[in-house]
Formats: C-alpha cells, structure tokens, sequence
C-alpha cells in the first residue's frame, strides 16, 4: 500500500509530544481508515510506544484498522430511535448486504456500524450514510436508500 | 520538610507533605490490602481495593492516589470501608476463573490473599468469565489473560520501569486487556522477555514457562549475573538441590527489580544434562571418565615434564572472563609462582584493552569512571558504538529513563539504525570506521566555538595548546564530508555536550572493532577533559565491559605484562611484594599474548596449555587457525562447565563448577566487587576452579592452601590496593567499587574526583586514520549472543529465542 501521504502528516507532528489522536485522526482521513503498517511509523515520529499507538486505536471507535467501504452506514441505537424499531432497520441492512456490524461488503462499497445517538431524535428512527441523514426510516425503505448509492 | 498530621484509626500519626494515605499507613504499620500498587511504579488507583474512610465526609478514598491533607480523619477499616473492598474484589472474582487448583500462583496470588482476609467466600454476582486463549508460543512468558485483573502493573513495568513499551492496554470496558501492538504475541513484539511483567502480576495471568509448576521455592540465595558485565543482583531460588527460578535482588544493586531476559531466563544451562561431571582423560583418542586423583596426577607429570624439558615458557595458561576473580588470580598465581611463567592471558582477545589503554594514557587509569547508577541522572548522553539495548540491557534501560524520566539528551554514534535511536535526539549516523574524525569534528567545535571549561582545562590538564593547534583540521564540514553527519548536527552535539551540567559517554564494543579502539578512547577522555566532565558525578566515560567478570580477569593480573592490580612486572617493588607473599621467585620477562601463544605453539615453543573456562576455538579469530596451533601441542588442559569446540582437542577436561555451585567474587563494569554465593552442590564430580587449580598446584610441588575463596581474597587484598579493603565481610553488605585501598575505605563511586593518577589529564591529539582495506561493520547482536554462547546454547529459552529472532531479523 502507497504510504507515501503518511510521511508529510508526520512530519508536520515529529517529536511533538501529545499529538497522538490528531495524527491518528489525520491518517485515517488520508486513507480512510488505519493501516497497520502505519502503526510503527507513527510510534518512531512520535516517540510513543507502538502498544500505546495501537491502545489509542483500539480504545476510540471511531478509528478503524480495517478498510472501509466508501459509504459508511450508521445506524442509531439510541434511546429515541430504539423504541422507535431501528433494529428492525439494523436487521434489514445486515440481511440485504449479507454483513453484520463493524464489517465491510466484500466490494467495499459499504460498512455498517451501530451508533448510539447521531443527535436527530426528532427524526427518529435515524440512520445516516456518509453525511447524508435518513429520518422516520422503515424497513421496507431500506432497498431503496441504499440503491442510491452507486 | 513540612510535616502534616492526619488521625489514621483513632491515633494520630504525623507524615510529610506529598505522602499518600496509603504510604502514612504503610509507615505507621496499618494494613492496607492493594493489588495495582507497587511502589516502583506511579500509583494510578486501578483496583479500588485500597478504598479507606475519610470520617468527616463519609467519602471513600483510593488511598494509593490521594494524598495526605492536614486535620484528615481516616478510618482504613471501617464497616463501609470493608464493605466496599469485598464488592471490589467480589466483582473482580466474578470475571476471574476458579482454577487456582491447577493455577502456578498458587498461595501467592493477592487476588485469592485478599479475597480470604476479606472473609469471601461464595461470590453472589452472576460469573461472566473473559475467554482468552493462553499464549504459550514463546519460551518464557505464559500468558493467560483470562486471569488478569487490569491492575495494568505489567503494563507499567514495561512502560515506566523498563521503557520497552511492548505492551499497553487495548480495547474499552470489558474488553480490555494488556496488548502488544496488533495484539500480537509477545515473540512478534518488541517484548524483550526481561520478565519484569510476570514478576509484578499479582494473580496467575502471567507466569514463567522455566519454572512453572517446579513447587515452592525453598531457599533463596543472593549473587550476581553470570553474562554481560552490567553485575546484576539476583536471586537463584532453590529447589532440592535444583536452581529452579531466578528473581532480582534489588537492595544495594546495579539493577533494582529488573534483569534482562539473560539474567532471568539464562540460568537453566546450570542443571542441564550436558554439563561435564567427571574429569575426562583422552586416551587413544577417545575420552574415558577418570577419577580427579588421575587426571590431576596426569595433568601435574605433564606440566613437570613440558617444565623440565622445555622450560617454563613453554607453558601457557588462558584465564577466563566468566570465572571469579579468585579462580582467575589463582590461575595466574599458579603460572606465575608454581609454573613460573608469565605466559597468562585471559579470554578477551581483541575487545577491551586498546580501549582501556588509551583511557590510560589520558587519565592515568583505563577503567570505566563512574557509576551505572548515576547514569540515570545525567543531562546528556553521548552513547557512541555500543547497541547498549541489546549488549547490556540494564544500561540501556538506564539510559531510556534519563531520557524519559529526566529529560536527558541522549545523541547516539553509530553507523546502524540500533533500537536505542528511537529515543535519541540525534543519530550521527556516521560511516563504519570514521568514529575518531567524528570525535575530532566535536571537539573542534568545542574549542573554537569557545565552549570549553577554561578553569578545568587550566589547572587539571596538560597539552592543550598542541590539541588546539592539532584540531583546527577537523572542522564540521570537513567532518561531515568523512563521516556522512551532517555539520550542523556536530555542532549542535558539540555544543550540547560542552553545556551540560553533567555529560556521559558510554563506548561500547562496536566503537572498537575497527582497530582504532585505543584513538576513541583518547578522542573521548579529550572531549570529557575539555569540558570539564570527568571527575564529578554523572558525568565520565562508560566502556561497557562485555562479559561478567572481563573487568575482573584484568584486575587480577590475567595478562602477560601485569601483576594483580595493573602492578607492572618491571616494577621492582611490585615485584618484591608478590614474592614475598609466594614465597617464590617471580619470572621477570613479559610473557606471551594468548595471540602469541598460538603463533608460539604452531612454532613448537609453546607445548603446553591449559584453558580455564573459554572456548578459545570460538572466540578467537581465525577458527582454524586455532584448532591447528591447539592440536600442535604436546599436552592441553580444558577446564569448563561443558564439553565444547576447544575441550574436544584437550588431553584432559575437568569439570568445572558453574557460578551457582561456588563461591567467589565478580567485578562488574564499573569496578564493582560483588559477591557470588553457592546456591547449589557442584553438578557430579564438578569442583570450582580455585579448588582444582589448589590441588593440582600442591600436587606439582607449590602448595596453595585456601580453606574459602574468602582466604584468596584476603591475599589479593594484602597484594592488590586497589582492593585492599575487600573482604567477604564487607561484601556481605554489597558491592564495593574499587579502588577501595583500605578496610575503612567506603569504595569509590567515580573516580578522579580529587584529580588525575599522574596529576593532569592528558589531552592528546589523534589523527583520523583512513581504514585500510574495508572497514567491516559487524553488528552486535549480543543480547542473546553471549561469549561464544557456552551458557546460551545450553538454554533451552534462551537458544530457541535466538533462533526466533535471527528469523525476525532475516524476515525484515
């Protein structure tokens, strides 16, 4: 994989001391998600210890350390939209691209993630894709949202 | 300091400013159970279990974290305080399994101590236990995370106290657990096995593959390291007559609670089945088990005979860096006054002495200046050919916490990208070989950017004019265009160094293979001179000796050329002093090399040679050369603690006993006499060294009657000043560094504090000399390397480490 982008972020972060979510927030908009292999690069620039990289990772979940597909599904499980059935959304999308939370469609199209409030109660039950908001989502909607994207 | 009174339980109890309640408590002698508390590490109030009282509010407080406030009132015991810990630990049970019948912790797991002060027994909480798989695949750490209780103490060790980093916590709630990166196993981490991790888990989740289910430890004896000439303490913890773990001796050592994976995993070579356990005399080509009684009556006709037919320089002895200064000043003493011949040298053949020589010729004295200790507390750091992470693992941990834990600045010479430069400011990554130019480009930065110590250079060194006049050459740019570093960066070196409060140098092996060891060191004591750091504490030059008793070997006169305590034999008065005490008239003429005591044998002069404790097939350049000069000999004795390369050629091998089985002395790196102690019988018919060299010495007609090694140091005290107040007596308390002339004498932690042997230090220009032919650069890999890998071979974790990390090292 082309790492060569990685070395310009970390140059801009060399030896600076608290800087390790920002660069890891940097690469992953680089390449869409984390790869592995930037995890010893990151340490040596940043003289933090390659564990410590990947604890960070692991810790937030917002980084990913898998490739994501190019539309990102977040479903909301919050309080609102769980009584309002979006695991009935959920159950939908699982079953129509055959994956289940936290994986990726073997075209990489797209990743399906669980979410605990995107802040649209009103609109419950929510769901978004990339920066697009679905509102009052039923399951039989589902087809066809996803249809949009090519 | 301010004092601070708090009412613990009712008394009141005065503790100073910046005292957790837990540390007041431990002080006033009040229990308080904890689990993720050590008191090496940052407190961090993890486990909850050391949860106390304050009674004005009714709060509970972690009393590892929260520190002492006047007119506090704490109750460490109360009914809400007790109440509170068996919820903890109730909590903690109910994701932990019930398999402390098979568990290795056994009695000394805190979880199940605490568990039962608490009064636990039946746990109401539903059980939702973690599965993970136990980690088995490398040779040392078992890993069953099933069992951890993120106390996070592993984790700490690793980060705070050793600052290899190999493991962090990954994952969030539940989840979580102490990770490698990738949460690979340990062997395809950085994990450097020092087993720090498992020596502080306080449950079952980490635990020694070595020494797993070998029962409860009987008997713990103190001594010290047998590899790397760091001089670690440690404990051999015995079973049946067996050395069936190691622990670190932390009070009065060099390492605290760490070792390396050497120290703490190294030690099963002592029982392996391997070992020689009976005198072996060659007969017909064949090797056939003999008594000692023949084989040291075959020994001492064939040396009489070499003697009388040939002369005493026709004998030749090689002492050993592994073995105890007693056994090797014994050895010399027997060549010496028994044999009559100088012909002594000891194993290191071409690593340590240029080096040394030309802090001779500087200071006065070639020997490394300061304390290890004081490495931690130094502001820069100039490390320079030494892969110090890999060939001493303790110093290189001292050096990662000056630059961690004090904000050293650490610069690092070496042509390879070595572990310890993630933590550098800079690498000069200089060309193989142009190590001296290097050093003449710093110090012509520090003296024409004016940054020397005049007042030092003034009234303790001589020859600085013709340095100043020598150097105006070397400039960064002309420097940069030898070595490949870049100007600017010797002059940021140059001036740093120059500037520091305190400033070490630390020279290893690798800045002496090319030859021009001797010019290095020179270049080194000249920039410390200039600058004035030398002589006080924290600053100095480090040469880190590579073998456990290296140091030692030369103390006690295991060279040609020199008595015991660097006493030259062309002295008369030195010479006087060791005749008297022998009673014997000692040869005057410099004996021969161990090099020239192969050429010699190849030649038919040398016909007799007797080998204490070295592999010298392995450990001598040229291999085949060696075994040709080795089979031209008449008669040659192998004495060692297996059969190896160079035992194969001997006439007679006696089995020796290893550091565990004897008692004796070992000097470390920096001049630090530390006692090793018997922990075990000696494997079959082994004997220690001293004890064989004795017999056979009285056999030939020169009695030596030692009861102890304790006696033989008291000759070498009685002969040698710089040891002249050792005695076992003193080193009970812990090592002492010499020089230490006299029984009141408390050692010396760094050397010249009260100026130079020869009254100045030396500044002596040195030329950088272009290599001829090529220089070779011949990476260390020394951390599993050892010697010539006599103990590691014979290791079962350590050999198969060395396997999985070539493989690493030629995947990458």
């Amino acid at each position: 994989m082309d790492l060569s982008s990685l070395d310009k972020i970390l140059s801009e972060y060399k030896n600076k001391k608290g800087a390790l979510v920002t660069v890891l927030q940097k690469v992953q908009s680089e390449f869409g998600w984390v790869p592995p292999e930037t995890i010893e690069p990151i340490s040596k620039a940043l003289k933090v210890f390659n564990s410590e990289v990947y604890g960070v990772l692991t810790f937030y979940s917002q980084f990913y350390l898998k490739p994501r597909g190019r539309y990102c599904i977040q479903v909301c499980l919050g309080t609102a939209c769980y009584v309002k059935r979006s695991e009935d959304n959920l159950r939908k999308i699982k079953d129509e691209l055959n994956i289940e939370v936290c994986e990726t469609t073997e075209d990489m199209k797209f990743s399906l993630d669980a979410v605990r409030c995107l802040g649209a109660c009103g609109l419950a039950p929510v769901l978004s894709i990339n920066h697009d908001i679905y509102g009052s989502v039923k399951p039989k909607l589902i087809k066809e949202i996803l249809n949009k994207y090519e | 300091m301010d004092e601070i009174a708090i009412t613990l339980n009712g008394a009141t109890v005065n503790g100073s400013a910046g005292m957790t309640i837990l540390e007041l408590a431990q002080k006033s002698g009040i229990y308080i159970p904890t689990l993720c508390h050590d008191p090496h590490l940052k407190p961090v109030g993890a486990c909850r279990v050391c949860l106390v009282e304050d009674e004005k509010t009714g709060f509970l407080l972690a009393s590892c974290v929260t520190p002492i406030s006047s007119g506090m009132k704490i109750n460490t015991a109360s009914e809400k305080v007790l109440e509170a810990r068996r919820t903890v630990v109730e909590l903690l049970l109910a994701g932990h399994p019930d398999s402390c019948i098979i568990c290795d912790k056994g009695n000394h797991c805190q979880l199940r101590k605490i568990a039962s002060e608490l009064g636990i027994g039946h746990i109401e909480f539903d059980r939702i236990r973690r599965f993970y798989q136990i980690e088995t695949t490398n040779p040392f750490i078992e890993r069953d995370l099933s069992k951890c209780i993120m106390c996070g103490k592993c984790v700490r060790g690793c980060q705070e106290i050793e600052e290899i980093g190999a493991i962090d916590y990954a994952h969030r709630g539940f989840r979580a657990k102490p990770a490698t990166a990738l949460d690979l196993p340990l062997e395809q981490s950085n994990c450097e096995f020092c087993g720090l991790c498992v020596f502080l888990c306080p449950v079952g989740a980490l635990t020694d593959k070595l020494s797993k289910y070998t029962g409860e430890v009987k008997e713990s004896i103190r001594t010290v390291c047998p590899y790397c000439g760091v001089g670690c303490s440690m404990y051999l913890n015995v079973r049946d007559k067996e050395v069936i773990s190691v622990s670190p001796a932390e009070e009065r050592s060099v390492n605290g609670i760490s070792l390396c994976v050497k120290g703490r995993y190294g030690y099963d070579f002592i029982n392996s089945s391997e070992r020689l356990q009976t005198p072996l005399i060659k007969k017909n080509g064949v090797f056939t088990e003999s008594t000692w009684e023949e084989a040291l009556r075959i020994i001492a006709d064939r040396l009489k005979s070499i003697k009388e037919n040939y002369g005493s320089p026709a004998l030749g002895g090689l002492g050993s860096y592994r073995c105890t200064n007693e056994d090797n000043y014994l050895l010399q003493k027997f060549f010496r006054a028994a044999l009559g011949s100088n012909n002594i040298d000891n194993s290191d053949m071409v690593t340590m002495l240029p080096f040394l020589s030309g802090l001779e010729a500087s200071f006065g004295m070639g020997v490394t200046t300061n304390s290890i200790e004081e490495i931690e507390n130094t502001d820069v750091i100039l490390a320079i050919g030494s892969d110090i992470t890999e060939s001493h693992p303790i110093i290189g941990q001292k050096v990662k916490r000056a630059v961690k834990v004090n904000d050293a600045l650490l610069f690092v010479v070496n042509p390879a990208d070595i572990k310890i430069i993630r933590v550098a400011d800079i690498h000069l990554k200089n060309q193989v070989g142009t190590e001296t130019a290097l050093i003449n480009g710093l110090i012509n930065v520090v003296i024409h950017e004016g940054f020397y110590n005049r007042e030092f250079v003034n009234t303790r060194t001589e020859g600085f004019d013709k340095l100043k006049d020598h150097i105006v050459k070397y400039s960064p740019e002309y420097v940069e265009g030898i070595t490949g570093v870049l100007a600017e960066d010797i002059r940021r070196v140059a001036r740093s160094y120059a500037c520091a409060e305190r400033a070490s140098i630390i020279a290893g092996q690798g800045s002496i293979q090319n030859g021009d060891g001797k010019e290095i060191a020179i270049g080194l004591a000249n920039l410390a001179l200039l600058t004035g750091n030398i002589g006080k504490e924290g600053c100095g030059i480090f040469y880190t000796v590579p073998h456990n008793n290296l140091q030692g070997a030369y103390d006690m006169g295991v060279m040609p050329d020199y008595l015991p305590g660097y006493q030259r034999l062309n002295d008369p008065n030195s010479k006087e002093k060791f005749e008297r005490e022998w009673g014997i008239k000692v040869p005057g003429a410099t004996g021969l090399t161990a090099k020239e005591m192969l050429h010699a044998a190849k030649e038919g002069k040398i016909r007799g040679i007797y080998v204490v404790g070295n592999n010298i097939v392995l450990s001598y350049p040229d291999k085949n050369y060696t075994i040709e000069a080795l089979k031209s000999l008449d008669f040659l004795v192998v004495q060692d603690i297996f059969m190896n390369e160079t035992a194969e050629l001997a006439d007679v091998v006696l089995p020796a006993a290893s550091f565990a089985e004897k008692d004796g002395t070992f000097t470390n790196t920096d001049r630090r006499i530390q006692r090793i102690r018997k922990a075990i019988d000696p494997l079959g018919k082994a004997k220690a060294d001293w004890e064989i060299l004795a017999e056979l010495s009285t056999m030939i007609g020169y009695p030596m009657k030692y009861e102890s090694p304790g006696h033989i140091m008291e000759e070498i005290a009685r002969l040698v000043t710089l040891y002249g107040g050792i005695s076992y007596d003193r080193l009970e308390e812990g090592g002492l560094q010499w020089p230490c002339p006299h029984k009141e004498h408390p050692g010396t932690e760094f050397l010249f504090k009260d100026g130079f042997e020869k009254r100045h230090g030396k500044l002596i220009p040195i030329d950088y000399i272009t290599p001829a032919g090529s220089s070779t650069f011949i990476p260390e890999v020394m951390l599993l390397n050892s010697g010539t890998g006599t103990m590691v071979r014979m290791s079962h974790g350590l050999s198969s480490i060395v396997h999985i990390s070539n493989e690493i090292k030629v995947g990458k």
